[in-house]
């Protein structure tokens, strides 16, 4: 398959006053044409700032791109001119947001936020613009489109305003759609519906899919290959399968048993991870999971792991993956399934 | 990908387990919201300048007048409308009266109706708001539309009626502006007691038992006082404006007493020929009010936890 | 938008309905009955009897007080024969109005543009330049900067009249006195708005959508940074035009403003309560006004049922 977008070494911090934020500390992975891709890690793990910087979306300063590129069809993203930036948004690649209640301009009606993109890449007249945006709405499933292109957003249901932001982000058809966390806002049930949506609309319209999620859940339902992010760096990367099903690195064993499942025994309590993120600030020299890790050992406090192989496009960045080290049986794996 | 520089030896493996007491010391210092407060103040220099002219207006009232050997009362037909000079600092007015003399009495009265009618106001307001945000219901309900209603009538309008029928004097002045000047206090308080009894230690404090004014004088009032002190720093110039008004048109302060208001309406009669019987009263209500704003914008920069960090 | 309209217009009537009572109370408060002490002339005295119905019970006398008011009839003077309180009304009232809506009219551009200035600039000089105006506007009263504008600009350069209404040349330095105050509230409002609404979630949707920098600016920040501003533009009618008496007497406009001086000095009181209760109607029907527009501009409430 293609290469669409290529991130190499990618570094992204923060200026403020108290010193530098280390956010995104070297990621590298790629995404193929009509391939979805899930990154996926608690909050404050770095997934948003990787996604926004891969748009340019990160205010500049404080922001800044302190090293990497960003190969995107051909072109190094974090070398266009703001100028040529925008051409590539919401043309070439676009975004769905966490929240959609407040991810619409309230005081603009919705066809007119769709028309907005057209009329600005694709040079259409208005009234074709409102069309299309007519059609848009059809496509995300939204009843009586005519009727509805012409409404504000508060008058459209919260579920309903996330099909409209999906309609919204593909209304130019775009090679890449990026959702941060489409569903966490959403009731459950609504949650269902917007994955199916996006689903069937990238087996029709062929577009890749980075999708950021804390719920592995969401992972299932969607992605091809995941990749898990924990304070600025990916961790462990895989087919859906090997993740769910061999995971390695005992943090993604953790973020797998935090997953409520319909075989998870009643009387066992939901697992969670203990303590929080590390300051990044001033992030540990060596595994920045180490201080939550039952496992850690004493390199994992002293350097970070290299990346391990562990199986067809299966790599890992943990020590007990090194040969030298001691034998452990992972907690989940083969027993989970998710619903 | 990252390769290490030295060679992985076999004790290196040793397993050493979590650490999370180590990671959370790493936490920066806690220091308590007024003490973070006041260091962002400290720093905030147009904020500590405005401070420091309000604390030297106010010595000056106090001890201003005693400065010269004239009182403010005293009038001397051989020295009207003098400029100033080495015998009188700011001059003198039509009456030959010693303008020092009277700027710094005068700001006694702006200073002390100023101050007295931000703080009547804030105490009436912080009772109201917090009742009828607390107990919510009917109570909230009858207080509210009460407000909306006061509130639709300009605030100058029920001064200046309150003015007509109180006649003119201090305390008819801050009776006058007491009477409606709660409202916007009222609205404040109430909004942060509605968010604030949602909380937890509101709860908490309810289930030990702890009795309706118990809560809402040691729980909720001092967690909005944040929000309250910025609006009561903000209230005072506004007071000391609508004074200096209505002594403007006539219905304030009358002489012999005096204020920089009254000074001001006095000043202008004549201020083409002597613009310092304007511009000094003028300078002082002016610097005082800019003080008092910057102040206040500077509290509300340095309370707000929005951006602390 | 029609239920809205209905519970504005109930709200005014109500705040219309108190006002008039608090003065025909306070009426009753004034100190030695003012309207029949020996000073008043029999035909003053005679207006009186027939506007207040003095020699009847209380309650005929309210509703003949409400009942004058309805039919636009705001009383007398006190102090001079046969001079209704709607003829100095309509004698002065049009200069107000003109000085007042001027202003308005001033205060809300520059005001809305100063802060969009300075917004757009955060945290570099013109943000800081306008602030400086703005807190300073905030800070200096009209009847101190009236008489410095008229020093500098009039007595010292002579390049506008020192005072009267007699053509725009001497309506420029009235306006900007009486409006100073109100465009840097605006201007810090607006300023505030902009702020806060270029951190919303939507401004970044519009950014990922590939729009201008002046495009997000212009059909997305300032748009809704704006509605908040509109909400004060109620309030800020009502104070430009109390602001009128203070700028009048400066400028020496044949407005309102020196009538109801001139009826404080002279104790006629019938005559200041009701100039004051129509300003006080006047400024509750244009902050009805105002209602209905913010109703007009936020789709919120101009759809709502």
């Amino acid at each position: 398959m293609e290469r669409l977008l290529e991130v190499k070494d990618l570094e992204v911090s923060f200026r403020t006053y108290a010193g530098e934020i280390k956010a995104v500390r070297g990621v590298s992975f790629h995404v193929d044409r009509g391939e979805t891709v899930a990154i996926v890690g608690e909050s404050g793990c770095g997934k948003t700032v990787t996604v926004q910087t891969i748009m340019r979306l990160i205010p500049m300063p404080p922001g800044f791109i302190k090293n990497g590129s960003i190969i995107f069809d051909g072109k190094d993203i974090a070398k266009l001119s703001e100028k040529e930036m925008e051409h590539v948004r919401g043309s070439e690649m676009s975004m769905v947001f966490q929240d959609p209640m407040t991810s619409l301009n309230p005081t603009m009606r919705v066809g007119a936020q769709i028309a907005e993109s057209l009329i600005k890449h694709q040079k259409m007249p208005p009234k074709q613009a409102r069309e299309r945006a007519i059609e848009m709405l059809k496509l995300v499933g939204i009843p009586n489109a005519e009727k509805r292109v012409d409404q504000y957003p508060h008058e459209f249901s919260g579920g309903m305003r996330q099909r409209a932001m999906i309609a919204i982000a593909l209304a130019c058809s775009p090679k890449l759609l990026i959702a941060d966390e489409p569903t966490t806002a959403l009731d459950v049930t609504i949650q269902a519906q917007i994955l199916d949506l996006m689903r069937d609309l990238q087996k029709k319209l062929n577009t890749s899919i980075i999708i950021i999620t804390h719920n592995l859940g969401v992972v299932a339902n969607l992605a091809e290959r995941v990749l898990v992010m924990y304070a600025g760096k990916i961790i462990e990367r895989g087919s859906l399968d090997e993740i769910f099903y061999n995971p390695r690195h005992p943090y993604t064993w953790g973020l797998l048993m935090s997953v409520p499942t319909s075989e998870l025994d009643k009387s066992k309590r939901l697992a969670s991870i203990d303590g929080t993120p590390p300051d990044l600030f001033a992030p540990p020299v060596g595994c920045a999971f180490a201080a939550r890790c039952e496992y850690a050992m004493k390199i994992c406090y002293e350097r970070y792991p290299e990346d391990f192989t562990v199986g067809d496009g299966h790599r890992v960045a943990c020590w007990l993956m090194h040969p030298m080290a001691p034998e452990v049986k992972p907690p989940v794996g083969k027993g989970v399934t998710l619903s | 990908m990252q390769t290490t520089g030295n060679a992985v030896t076999k004790e290196m493996f040793e397993h050493v387990g979590k650490n999370i007491s180590q990671m959370e010391a790493i936490a920066r210092p806690s220091i308590t919201y007024w003490q973070d407060a006041w260091r962002r103040l400290k720093q905030n220099k147009v904020a500590m300048l405005g401070l420091i002219i309000i604390i030297l207006y106010t010595i000056m009232a106090i001890v201003g007048p005693y400065m010269t050997p004239y009182d403010y009362r005293t009038t001397n037909t051989a020295e009207i409308d003098q400029p100033p000079s080495a015998k009188h600092w700011f001059g003198t007015d039509t009456l030959g009266r010693d303008l020092w003399a009277r700027t710094w009495m005068g700001a006694r009265v702006s200073l002390a109706i100023g101050f007295l009618a931000a703080f009547l106001n804030a105490v009436i307001g912080v009772i109201i708001g917090g009742i009828s945000g607390y107990f919510g219901g009917k109570v909230d309900m009858f207080i509210m539309r009460t407000i909306d209603i006061l509130y639709s009538i300009p605030y100058m309008i029920i001064v200046i009626l309150m003015m007509v029928v109180l006649g003119q004097g201090i305390m008819p002045l801050v009776i006058a502006m007491v009477v409606v000047g709660w409202l916007n206090m009222a609205r404040l308080v109430r909004g942060q007691v509605l968010q604030l009894k949602e909380q937890e230690f509101v709860l908490a404090a309810k289930v030990l038992g702890a009795s309706h004014s118990r809560i809402i004088f040691k729980h909720l009032i001092p967690n909005a006082l944040g929000v309250i002190l910025v609006n009561l720093t903000m209230s005072v110039p506004s007071a000391i404006f609508t004074e200096a008004f209505l002594s403007f048109i006539g219905l304030g302060v009358v002489p012999p007493h005096s204020s920089w208001g009254q000074l001001a309406y006095y000043g202008i009669q004549a201020f083409r020929v002597r613009p310092y019987q304007l511009f000094i009263p003028a300078f002082f209500i002016s610097t005082t009010m800019l003080s008092l704003n910057l102040l206040g914008d500077g509290l509300r920069d340095a309370l707000d936890p929005r951006l602390r960090s | 938008m029609g239920r809205y309209i209905l519970n504005r217009l109930f709200v005014s009537l109500i705040t219309a309905w108190v006002l008039v009572t608090l003065v025909f109370f306070l009426i009753r408060l004034l100190p030695g009955d003012p309207f029949l002490s020996e000073k008043v002339t029999p035909e003053i005295k005679a207006n009186m009897m027939k506007y207040y119905g003095l020699d009847k019970p209380i309650h005929i006398q309210y509703a003949t007080f409400l009942g004058n008011l309805l039919k636009g009839d705001f009383g007398y003077s006190l102090r001079y024969k046969n001079r209704t309180v709607n003829e100095v009304i309509n004698q002065a009232f049009p200069y107000s109005a003109d000085l007042g809506i001027r202003a308005v009219i001033f205060a809300a551009i520059a005001g809305v543009t100063l802060g969009i200035i300075a917004a757009l600039n955060r945290n570099r000089s013109w943000d800081y330049l306008s602030m400086f105006i703005a807190i300073v506007g905030v800070s200096v009263p009209s009847f101190v900067i009236g008489p410095l504008l008229q020093y500098v600009f009039a007595t010292k350069l002579k390049l506008l009249p020192v005072s009267q209404w007699k053509g725009f040349a001497y309506t420029i330095m009235p306006t900007f006195a009486l409006s100073l105050h109100s465009l840097a509230l605006m201007a810090r409002l607006m300023r505030a708005s902009m702020l806060d609404v270029v951190n919303q979630d939507y401004i970044k949707t519009a950014k990922a959508k590939g729009l201008s920098p002046f495009q997000i600016i212009w059909k997305h920040q300032i748009r809704n940074a704006i509605l908040p501003v509109v909400t004060v533009l109620g309030p800020v009618t009502a104070t430009l035009l109390t602001g009128t008496f203070v700028v009048e007497q400066i400028f020496a406009i044949p407005g309102l403003g020196k009538f109801y001086i001139l009826g404080i000095q002279n104790l006629d009181y019938s005559l200041v309560l009701g100039m004051t209760t129509f300003y006080g109607l006047f400024l509750i029907a244009a902050n009805f006004v105002v209602d209905i527009i913010y109703g007009l501009v936020d789709p919120r409430i101009r759809l709502a049922r």
